[in-house]
């Protein structure tokens, strides 16, 4: 799980330019991070790469925080 | 009449400064901006060499994410009006936004985009093309971050013209300041293509110099052992503003904006048509245009790409249209210093002509050794003149035959 989150975190920083401290389970990536629609779906593909997944647009669509996201990994892992 | 259109600031991002005095010093002392090739592994290439801009960080400019989300070309015209705005105190905030425009065109666009997704899509397949793909390359994005990162609500569009691009979005911003559509216009070009298909590509055409022992004799306009152009890459914007707006906000006023004359050459995809006289007509009309007489310019900053086909062209070009006048007038080819920037050329030229304008220097043509009997005129070779400079003429000339000059001279109320 902290693994993770680590990582998750990670690639967010460096695509939304947000500081590390921001990038909290509860932050919403849209809300509260500043992520756009195109932000997202490029955040998407960087996960899919990073945890060697796919994520459907269903799936992507139901993403909130980022918690949301790490919960998603670990149940497909 | 119409409505005065003067520069009070301007941006530049070039492969001999990323700022303006820099440039200017440069500029006048003869420095070349030309190496090898640093972007990408040259070692196939026909030409190795180029005009790389290496002192430019985005992150000067914009935060990582925006910068993220901009190919290097929109990364330069962000640059570039950001400091054309600081540098003519104009904070778009304080004035009407609506009033306040964008013209800045690129002549190729995000080809290194374009050039980086297409590998993706050939190793992993359409899935893995990047959201940011499109909006990345399209050439009309410079002025659209450019409206985005300032504020700028007004008139947005943007030329498309090859190596005539940065002239036409200078001359087609005049004319929406002239007919009143806008009180201040940021306009110029920008371009970034050092990458392997436009090498791949300009080399395919025998339109670049392969003088890669010798890369900072290698752009050498007008002189006789010249063998193509250099390509640079860069970005210069200039703010434009009607002369009564400028005046009522106390702006500095670097100078005037008299006239614009285009043309098309109706003749040949890359080759300019016979005596130049496409080229002849877009210079006479911004003569008109300006309210001059052709033995009032005393300078131009030419087109000069130092291939040999331009060069001979441009000069008869600037036979035909001045007549007598042409031997006594001044001209000089800065590409000599920073190489051809392609759709940024006319921006960053509008600069360096409106600088000779303000400080009564003209900068020189470097590397002129050898003379060519078809290019005899006086290209201000190798040494920087003081001059006294009242009009002065931007020629950018691209394929397709697309002819663009603007007339600039020294504001006097």
């Amino acid at each position: 799980m902290a693994d993770t989150l680590e990582r998750v975190q990670r690639i967010i920083v460096d695509h939304l330019g947000v500081d590390p401290s921001e990038v909290t389970p509860e932050a919403s990536i849209k809300d509260d991070l500043g992520a756009d629609s195109l932000a997202v779906m490029d955040l998407i593909m960087e996960l899919e790469d990073e945890f060697q997944m796919e994520i459907s647009d269903e799936q992507a669509e139901k993403i909130n925080t980022v918690g949301d996201v790490v919960n998603y990994i670990e149940s497909r892992s | 009449m119409n409505k005065r259109v003067v520069i009070t600031g301007m941006g530049v991002i070039s492969p001999i400064g990323s700022d303006i005095s820099t440039f200017w010093n440069n500029l006048i002392t003869g420095v070349s901006g030309v190496g090898p090739i640093t972007q990408f592994d040259a070692s196939d290439f026909a030409t190795k060499i180029a005009a790389e801009v290496t002192d430019f960080d985005p992150l000067d400019y914009m935060d990582k994410k925006e910068a993220r989300r901009m190919d290097r070309f929109v990364q330069f015209a962000v640059a570039a009006a950001k400091m054309a705005l600081k540098d003519a105190e104009l904070d778009i905030e304080k004035e009407d936004p609506d009033r306040v425009g964008v013209y800045i065109g690129s002549g190729i666009g995000g080809l290194r985009t374009w050039e980086e997704q297409h590998n993706i899509y050939l190793k992993r397949g359409p899935r893995r093309v990047s959201p940011f793909f499109i909006p990345m390359m399209i050439a009309n994005m410079a002025a659209g971050q450019v409206s985005i990162q300032t504020g700028a609500k007004g008139p947005n569009s943007s030329a498309v013209s090859a190596c005539a691009t940065g002239t036409h979005s200078i001359g087609d911003a005049m004319k929406i300041l002239q007919r009143g559509d806008a009180d201040v216009m940021m306009a110029g070009g920008t371009e970034s293509t050092i990458t392997p298909m436009a090498v791949a590509g300009f080399n395919a055409l025998q339109a670049l110099s392969t003088r890669n022992d010798e890369p900072e004799k290698a752009s050498r306009p007008f002189d006789k052992d010249r063998d193509g152009f250099v390509m640079g890459e860069g970005a210069g914007v200039l703010i434009l503003e009607t002369l009564d707006h400028a005046l009522a906000r106390g702006a500095d006023i670097i100078a005037e904006v008299a006239g614009y004359g285009m043309s098309g050459d109706a003749y040949h995809l890359t080759s300019p048509a016979p005596e130049g006289e496409g080229a002849s007509r877009a210079m006479l009309r911004a003569i008109k245009d300006a309210g001059l007489q052709p033995e009032d310019i005393d300078y131009i900053n030419a087109h000069g790409t130092s291939t040999e086909l331009n060069d001979k062209f441009e000069t008869l070009a600037i036979k035909n249209a001045f007549g007598d006048h042409a031997r006594k007038l001044a001209i000089s080819s800065s590409k000599s210093m920073f190489g051809h920037l392609l759709g940024a050329a006319g921006g960053v030229e509008a600069i360096a002509t409106a600088l000779a304008l303000k400080e009564q220097i003209l900068p020189p043509t470097i590397n002129y050794e050898t003379p060519d009997p078809e290019c005899d005129l006086d290209y201000v070779p190798n040494e920087a003149r003081k001059a006294p400079v009242r009009a002065a003429l931007s020629n950018s000339l691209g394929f397709g035959g697309h002819n663009a000059t603007i007339a600039l001279k020294t504001y006097d109320d």
